[in-house]
């Protein structure tokens, strides 16, 4: 019921592929999309194995509500072990082709192997086919998606691909479908890349129906619908200005991470804001925002489509961005701009293109950008090692070319496409790398935002916003108003956020509801459309089984809780300016009291009482 | 009073509501490949264009069906299919100058938009807008007026 029930699995090895029921007694305990695939997975991978190696598999999968009306509901996952962390990673991403997906039939599609050659996989309905796609393997995202859309003349079909970052082994290269959503975090677009997989074009004719109580469940979706429309962030500010529009408001709590990190304010958010995309420029007296786009069945449509001047230098003589693309985010507009030190709105904006179409992850990417240029500025990397480029904070030229070398896998971009700490480790800093686990850090500083720091030293992914996103509380008052410079309640906080956003990572909804929907007005939704009794009280039961199988795998990988920890400036530098002048971030204030509220032991371990109470394995997965 | 479909594309955000609220009025199920609005991406020019039948009048469609397939609803002004009288010829969808008839390959007969029987499924889900189902007389007065509203005169303010 609204799950499909059917699993594909791709032998990419020996170019089988079958088709399975869904395992359904772990969609009861799991419920869909990052939850179920990360049990999947579990079950069968060895935690250790080599993430670019053939005995990794990629899980491509969809929650039970994805392609219902529900809104938002067109999200799906990308779930593997990371090359970046070692850890599970779990990309999720909005556009289209998960609704397709499982419009075609498919709950999920687990690819295993490796293929002898570069192929895409093209899946009509019940039709599977692996095809050569050696005219592709060495072009863009964008080339890619074009050629197999004249190839087939169906321009219908939706497409997920990787560009040539993930092919010359970029250990941040993200999946983009529809041209500008992306998987975009933890390397899952290198994983994909590494199986000699280049693409996965999908059509489905099917349609999504087994919703158990479909009247219940229309009822549900239009109070739902409402609810978000009513709501302030999702009815009026994420359509207006996009997720950008939070660039002036963490400038002034003093959170934005600057110039790696160093300080913890910009004298230019102003410039790379969301209101700024608003403003005409002088050249040409266009905005930069052309207009806000929905994904599949989203009624908040928080998407930017921008241009560029075309005058810009970036672009002045490169006609093919001339055109309307996928526009800067609040995390990219930081990652690029305020991290880099850069607040040239253009300049952005074709880094941000360029991300898009070969597919990079722009969080790391700016953030290994912004590492490189303080060891620029430190002259410990050289214009000999660039190549004669002046990587200095603040240069647009400097980040639209790491962009470009990095996009293609050419000289220095082949560093920088290592990822903030193996760059500065190979330069003999590791100090300088602002990661946790060895994924780059997002738009808030920890040092200003207490609970971010809990957030991404215990984060299964390495460090992340998405995982328990404490800004809501500590800034915004959503579900209610904590102090962002006091640690007490932030591990109750923390563990609250991380346990909800499992469970919605697990639905086929999109996390961003979460600033007007609560756990009350979700579970309705799923339990209309599933069997199960989903209620509130189940769906964060399942969040905590979900986090914790999470851990479980990284525990078994050889991640243990010394890696919950944060860089030194976080933990010794204290912040110079703001409402945070002074301060440092204070992990240790909250780390011993969130592994005991999780039920795990000192070493950040589950117990067995705790593995027990939410059905996992006892003495945990290596056992 | 007939009403008709008003389509303001500068509103639309490309979420595919209307193609949802449409597939499961028809068919029962979510499914975006059998609704009968569509929502046309211009991706170069960050554009998006939902498009349907306008029920003309004197309908091409219902002039060349072959068997009267076609019917005329009086009190909707909709051009209906009647399915089990089409036979499939598919001389409809090459009637219609816009493309808005077309042929179902699972059920073998033509199919449009037959406006809900008089209230539209994709209007009640649109988000923004973008399609509202109003007045056939003056589907252009909400257009009159943002004009008539940049029109100087003498008014109070002067």
């Amino acid at each position: 019921m609204a799950w499909a029930k059917k699993v594909m699995r791709v032998n990419l090895t020996t170019g089988r592929i079958g088709s399975e029921p869904l395992n359904m007694d772990w969609a009861m305990q799991y419920l869909g999309q990052r939850g179920l695939a990360t049990k999947y997975l579990t079950e069968e991978i060895d935690p250790k194995c080599d993430a670019l190696g053939p005995d990794n598999k990629l899980i491509m999968t969809t929650g039970p509500l994805t392609g219902t009306m529900a809104s938002t509901a067109g999200r799906y996952s990308i779930v593997t072990k990371s090359p970046l962390t070692g850890c599970v990673a779990c990309s999720n991403s909005g556009g289209f082709i998960g609704a397709e997906m499982k419009t075609a039939g498919w709950d999920m599609i687990i690819f295993e192997g490796k293929a002898p050659k570069p192929v895409f996989l093209h899946l009509e309905n019940e039709t599977a086919e692996l095809v050569p796609a050696d005219e592709i393997w060495g072009t863009s995202c964008w080339h890619a998606d074009e050629w197999i859309h004249r190839k087939y003349q169906d321009p219908l079909m939706r497409i997920a691909v990787v560009g040539r970052s993930a092919e010359k082994g970029c250990l941040y290269a993200a999946v983009v479908n529809d041209l500008h959503r992306a998987a975009g975090r933890s390397g899952v677009g290198t994983v994909m890349a590494s199986k000699n997989l280049k693409a996965v074009a999908i059509r489905g004719t099917r349609g999504v129906g087994n919703v158990r109580d479909i009247t219940a469940f229309m009822a549900a979706v239009q109070k739902g619908k409402k609810v978000l429309a009513d709501n302030a962030v999702t009815g009026q500010g994420l359509p207006r200005f996009g997720t950008n529009v939070l660039m002036n408001v963490i400038n002034e709590v003093g959170a934005m991470p600057t110039r790696n990190m160093r300080e913890v304010q910009f004298e230019g958010s102003s410039r790379i804001s969301g209101e700024a995309m608003h403003e005409p420029r002088e050249s040409d007296g266009k905005p930069n925002l052309v207009t806000n786009a929905g994904c599949f069945g989203c009624t908040i449509a928080c998407g930017r489509i921008s241009t560029i001047d075309r005058g810009h230098f970036t672009i002045s003589n490169k006609p093919q961005y001339w055109g309307a693309s996928g526009g800067l985010e609040y995390e990219a507009a930081w990652a690029l701009g305020s991290d880099a030190g850069v607040d040239d709105l253009d300049a952005l904006t074709y880094a941000n293109f360029i991300c898009n179409e070969d597919g990079m992850d722009p969080i790391s990417f700016g953030s290994t950008v912004a590492a490189a240029m303080e060891m620029f500025a430190m002259g410990v990397i050289t214009k000999q090692h660039t190549g004669g480029v002046e990587l200095k904070f603040g240069s647009a030229e400097a980040l639209c070319w790491a962009a470009d070398v990095t996009a293609r896998g050419e000289g220095f971009g082949l560093e920088l496409g290592l990822g903030s700490k193996r760059l500065c480790e190979k330069y003999g800093h590791p100090e300088l790398s602002m990661t946790v686990k060895g994924q780059e850090f997002p738009a808030y500083d920890p040092r200003g935002i207490q609970g971010m720091g809990l957030t991404y030293a215990t984060s299964n992914r390495g460090a992340c916003h998405l995982r328990s996103y404490t800004v809501a509380s500590e800034v915004m008052g959503v579900p209610v108003k904590t102090d962002p410079l006091v640690t007490e309640g932030k591990a109750e906080l923390v563990k609250a956020f991380q346990d909800a956003t499992a469970a919605v990572d697990s639905t086929g909804l999109c996390v961003f509801t979460t600033f007007a929907w609560t756990m009350e007005d979700i579970a309705p939704q799923i339990d209309a459309a599933c069997a199960g009794g989903w209620t509130a009280q189940k769906m964060l039961e399942t969040g905590e089984r979900i986090w914790n199988l999470e851990r479980e795998f990284n525990l078994a990988a050889g991640i243990s809780g010394k890696d919950d920890t944060l860089p030194d400036r976080m933990l010794k530098e204290a912040a110079k300016t703001g409402p945070a002048k002074g301060k440092v971030n204070n992990l240790h204030e909250m780390l011993p009291k969130y592994y005991e509220i999780r039920g795990w032991g000192r070493d950040g371990i589950p117990t067995n009482e705790t593995r027990k109470r939410l059905g996992l394995k006892s003495g945990g997965l290596a056992a | 009073m007939l009403k008709a479909l008003q389509i303001e594309p500068e509103k639309c955000t490309g979420c595919l509501q209307c193609e949802l609220a449409c597939s499961f009025q028809a068919e029962g199920v979510f499914n975006p490949s059998k609704s009968r609005i569509k929502i046309f991406t211009f991706h170069d020019e960050g554009r998006f264009v939902p498009y349907t039948c306008t029920q003309c009048s004197e309908a091409w469609c219902m002039h060349a069906c072959p068997v009267e397939a076609i019917v005329f609803n009086d009190r909707t002004g909709a051009k209906e299919v009647l399915a089990d009288v089409c036979v499939g010829c598919k001389v409809c969808t090459i009637a219609c100058p816009f493309g808005t008839v077309n042929y179902d390959q699972d059920d073998k007969v033509a199919y449009k938009c037959d406006l809900c029987g008089g209230a539209p499924e994709c209007a009640k889900a649109c988000p923004t807008g973008a399609i509202t189902y109003v007045d056939a007389d003056h589907t252009g007065l909400a257009r009159m007026r943002a004009h008539a509203a940049k029109t100087a005169n003498v008014g109070a303010s002067a």
